[in-house]
């Protein structure tokens, strides 16, 4: 198989309310995705482009009306879209276009203008769900998260205590990243007395809603080499979706996430994702996901997640740190530009360019994580320098 | 490349100079219309709950005995056997005290919390359960795996729709 | 580079409502009907491409709900917000890059439970530039329309012939839901919807799914009797803005044959390609798509269709078939297959050994793709 660098980044400032169009993020990710590596748009042979719900930013079929933005004028161009898990997807996209030998170079591109839904981008999770079945009930995002929540503590004798420090220590590591929207020095009592939207889920357990892009650049070994002297590789894709009857599963294990793990760890030769695993980016739009998804990722034990994050293990410092970019919770959460964030966070890391962010031990291996649709679909990047 | 050494665009407006109009907006109010075709299995799903009755599906190679009704079994991947009528009690999978609408706007002082649950439904396969809300309870008494009853609409207001279940109550 | 194959297909009839049907329960059908025709269960497909749009489904995710149809409960199966052949495309990279070696893709139109069907489409404006000037969506389709027989010299009466040909076609084609016997007259005589756009020009949407399976040379050696290799692929986007496009001509599908020919090496494809069947949303399309395509000279289409020197869409294309929104291309993809495999019925040719489908994604878009099949 050919094997597929990641040679340039960019991204946007993550805002609650963005100016800019989504096309301008769009452009402003692509065009910093070139500069960062020398390149321009002549270089690039074709462009794919991740982003969550059209409802958002209230266009239909917004792949199309977003392609200039994304430098895909008179190039092959596609669209990919798993739900919330897009933004680590795009890349597992551009990964095929450049190993399958159909393109050298290819530009991925993720945006999320979610400003544009109004008055506030929750109403367009509604139609999230079953028509026929559960629309009728006024269902809100929050409660699939509250209701898997309050699954993940009872099976496994948590506290919200146990899971707020996933809030604390992300939006911490986000006072140390330039895109951040909300970084904040808060405590676990701050969580804890946060206003209870949908009990367990406190406001300060949720993600905010963004705007912002991100991009980056995946080429060939071939290119790679010319164009930088530290690629870093795109060593083991997987991604999973599970049953839309989301009902009829056992919540409090993401078994999707596990499955997608499994395809990444098996193609990256990772035997003992716990210990060869050095930095991850696991998704975190809720406090309790990210403990959640560790849990799939095998980076844990089953249930064993918030004692990790208690003992510190988590930490920058840690000997497993997650979320070192200050993760959905603190940098914010334009759903599919989240995913691509933590993608550009492990391609810093493993290059020894994190800034006031890297963590220490010159980290070899990572891995981010997108998850999304009805508690459904779990996306794995792993990648190596 | 070091983050820190770009200038990162993406320019953060406050909601104040929208809805001043200091920053012009282009309203737009779309009237996205649709009727599902309900189909066979929740077609006759609905037809039992205009009856009062719970309808499941059974899968001949898995066994499962299914709710929501399907007229394919999604791991078989064949059709699926008889109907089954189910019980129209169950128990609490797991559940949430909800302050907040449907659109995130906070409930009105002093309303009750909507209350959601995923409710496994007696009569169905382990696991098997649906999404719905609980009513009659006191937030503080509701417990994962406490058993409860579907409260329906009267006959003449059923109309053939998951609402025609006005909520569960608690079994005591 | 390895050699692909689509060694399995199945389609529901298009139909004008399918109302005893959900979408799961049609897909289903196309689905199970695809397995069998490749000779495979559910467990053998390693991956699954559907593709959708949110608004069309009516689903802010529509990606939720497509694996449960498909036998894809926790496998990869991924969205693509495209054409059908863009969704080839896809399986066709993934097994190319050697991770997969079978890869199932479908898609499919509800379009009968859109009740505000101009509403969706408008929606896919420019929501500053476009959208305020609240105009029914196929303006667009008249404003080519009328570039283009400007800038060729085609008529409308050409057009009509388009419509009067595919129509006829689709009487032959047991999936077509609009089959007809109809003179150049009855075209021109319909209401015009936005000159010189006419109400016959339009093709009338239709409900149905399609899937097929893809799989590399091995598997399709070893599972098939009749594999169909795919031999090219292409696909471009042009502008997306109303304000910069050349209306006159279909960038998209120029840069995506070309794309698709130097695949195949194909250097004649009037001569080299026997079964063709282009995007015909609109009647003039099907003219402006054979030139971009280079099936003939930019502006003879017309007068040879009229002619009946040249005969694409033996299908009946949408507008015999109905229009499928992004399962459009596989209906296209199907004729071909079909014809290729020998299987197209009375609509059979006589010489089926390559052939070409086009799709585009439609008003207000600049995407299209191209694939060219082969029996070797």
């Amino acid at each position: 198989m050919r094997r597929v660098a990641i040679v340039g980044a960019g991204i946007t400032k993550f805002v609650r309310r963005a100016q800019e169009t989504g096309k301008e993020l769009s452009f402003e990710a692509t065009k910093m995705a070139l500069d960062s590596c020398g390149l321009t748009l002549k270089d690039i042979d074709m462009v794919t482009l991740g982003t969550a719900p059209d409802a958002f930013d209230g266009v239909h079929m917004k792949g199309e009306w977003l392609s200039d933005g994304a430098g895909a004028w008179r190039k092959p161009y596609m669209r990919n879209f798993v739900g919330g898990g897009t933004g680590v997807f795009a890349p597992i996209h551009g990964f095929f276009h450049v190993a399958s030998g159909m393109a050298d170079t290819c530009m991925v591109v993720c945006e999320e203008k979610m400003s544009s839904c109004y008055p506030h981008p929750q109403g367009a999770f509604k139609t999230i769900f079953d028509h026929t079945l559960e629309q009728p009930l006024n269902p809100t995002l929050i409660w699939i998260f509250a209701l898997e929540m309050n699954r993940y503590m009872n099976t496994y004798g948590l506290t919200k205590k146990d899971i707020a420090g996933v809030s604390v220590k992300n939006k911490r590591n986000a006072l140390d990243h330039p895109s951040a929207q909300i970084p904040e020095n808060i405590t676990v009592e701050d969580v804890l007395n946060s206003e209870t939207l949908a009990w367990p889920v406190n406001r300060l357990d949720i993600s905010p809603a963004s705007d912002g892009a991100a991009a980056v650049i995946l080429c060939s070994e071939e290119k790679a080499k010319k164009i930088t002297d530290r690629p870093v590789w795109i060593s083991g894709v997987g991604w999973n979706i599970d049953t839309a009857y989301w009902a009829t599963k056992d919540l409090s294990y993401p078994r999707y996430v596990e499955k997608a793990a499994r395809q990444a760890y098996e193609m990256a030769g990772i035997k003992e994702p716990h210990k060869e695993i050095q930095v991850a980016e696991p998704y975190d739009p809720f406090s309790y996901k990210e403990l959640h998804h560790m849990e799939g990722l095998l980076l844990c034990k089953k249930g064993e997640a918030a004692r990790m994050l208690a003992d510190g293990v988590t930490e920058r410092t840690g000997n497993l740190p997650t979320c070192p970019s200050g993760g959905a919770l603190g940098v914010g959460n334009p759903i599919a530009a989240t995913g691509l964030m933590k993608i550009i966070e492990i391609f810093l890391q493993l290059r020894g360019e994190a800034g006031k962010r890297q963590v220490p031990g010159n980290p070899r291996v990572g891995l981010a994580q997108a998850w999304g649709d009805l508690m459904q679909v779990g996306t794995v990047v792993v990648m190596k320098s | 490349m070091v983050l820190e050494k770009f200038e990162l665009k993406g320019t953060g407006l406050k909601s104040q100079a929208v809805k001043d109009g200091s920053v012009l907006t282009m309203p737009c109010n779309p009237k996205l219309q649709y009727s599902w075709d309900t189909g066979q299995a929740v077609g006759r799903y609905l037809d039992g709950l205009k009856e009062g009755k719970l309808i499941g599906k059974k899968c001949g190679g898995c066994n499962r005995i299914m709710i929501p009704p399907r007229m394919f079994c999604e791991l078989c991947f064949k059709d699926t056997g008889d109907w089954v009528e189910l019980e129209d009690t169950g128990k609490v999978n797991t559940f949430s005290i909800c302050h907040v609408n449907w659109d995130a706007s906070r409930l009105p002082q002093g309303a009750l919390p909507h209350l959601p649950a995923v409710i496994e439904i007696d009569g169905a396969s382990e696991g098997m359960g649906i999404l719905h809300v609980l009513g009659e309870a006191d937030p503080k008494e509701i417990k994962i795996g406490m058993k409860v009853k579907a409260v329906w609409k009267t006959a003449n207001e059923r109309a053939g729709a998951i609402t025609d279940i006005r909520y569960f109550k608690p079994l005591r | 580079m390895k050699r692909v194959a689509i060694i399995g297909a199945g389609s529901t009839k298009h139909r004008e409502r399918s109302p005893e049907q959900s979408y799961r329960e049609m897909i289903f059908e196309a689905a199970r009907m695809a397995y069998k025709d490749a000779g495979i269960s559910h467990k053998e497909v390693e991956s699954f491409v559907t593709c959708a749009e949110d608004f069309t489904e009516g689903y802010s995710i529509a990606d939720e709900y497509t694996p449960d149809q498909l036998g894809a409960v926790l496998k990869p199966m991924q969205t693509v917000p495209g054409d059908f052949i863009q969704g080839l495309a896809t399986a066709y990279m993934m097994i190319q890059s050697g991770l997969f070696r079978i890869v199932a893709v479908e898609a499919h139109s509800k379009y009968s439970n859109i009740k505000t069907p101009n509403e969706v489409a408008a929606f896919a404006f420019d929501p500053v530039y476009n959208r305020p000037l609240g105009f029914n969506p196929h303006f667009v389709a008249g404003l080519e329309m009328n570039r283009y027989l400007n800038d060729t010299g085609a008529t409308a009466t050409q057009c009509a012939a388009v419509v009067v040909k595919n129509r006829k076609n689709a009487l032959k084609n047991p999936l077509a839901a609009y089959g007809a016997e109809l003179k150049i007259s009855d075209i021109e005589g319909s209401e015009e919807i936005s000159w010189p756009l006419r109400k016959a020009d339009v093709s009338e949407r239709a409900d149905g799914s399609v899937v097929m399976v893809v799989a590399d040379a091995d598997a399709a050696r070893s599972l098939s009797k009749r594999p169909v290799w795919i031999n090219g692929l292409g696909w471009a986007s042009d502008t997306p803005g109303l304000e910069t496009r050349e209306w006159g001509r279909a960038v998209y599908a120029e840069l995506a044959a070309k794309m698709a020919y130097r695949m195949a090496s194909i250097k004649d494809p009037a001569k080299e390609i026997d079964v063709v069947e282009v995007d015909d949303e609109y009647s003039y399309k099907e003219l402006q798509h054979l030139e971009a395509l280079s099936i003939c000279e930019k502006g003879t289409a017309g007068k040879l269709i009229l002619e009946g020197k040249i005969a694409p869409n033996t299908s009946g294309g949408s507008l015999g078939m109905g229009h499928l929104l992004e399962a459009s291309g596989a209906a296209r993809t199907y004729e071909v297959l079909m014809q290729l495999r020998g299987d197209a019925g009375e609509r059979q040719l006589k010489k089926a050994d390559a052939g070409l489908a086009q799709s585009w994604r439609g008003v207000p878009t600049t995407t299209g793709a191209v694939i060219i099949l082969g029996n070797s």
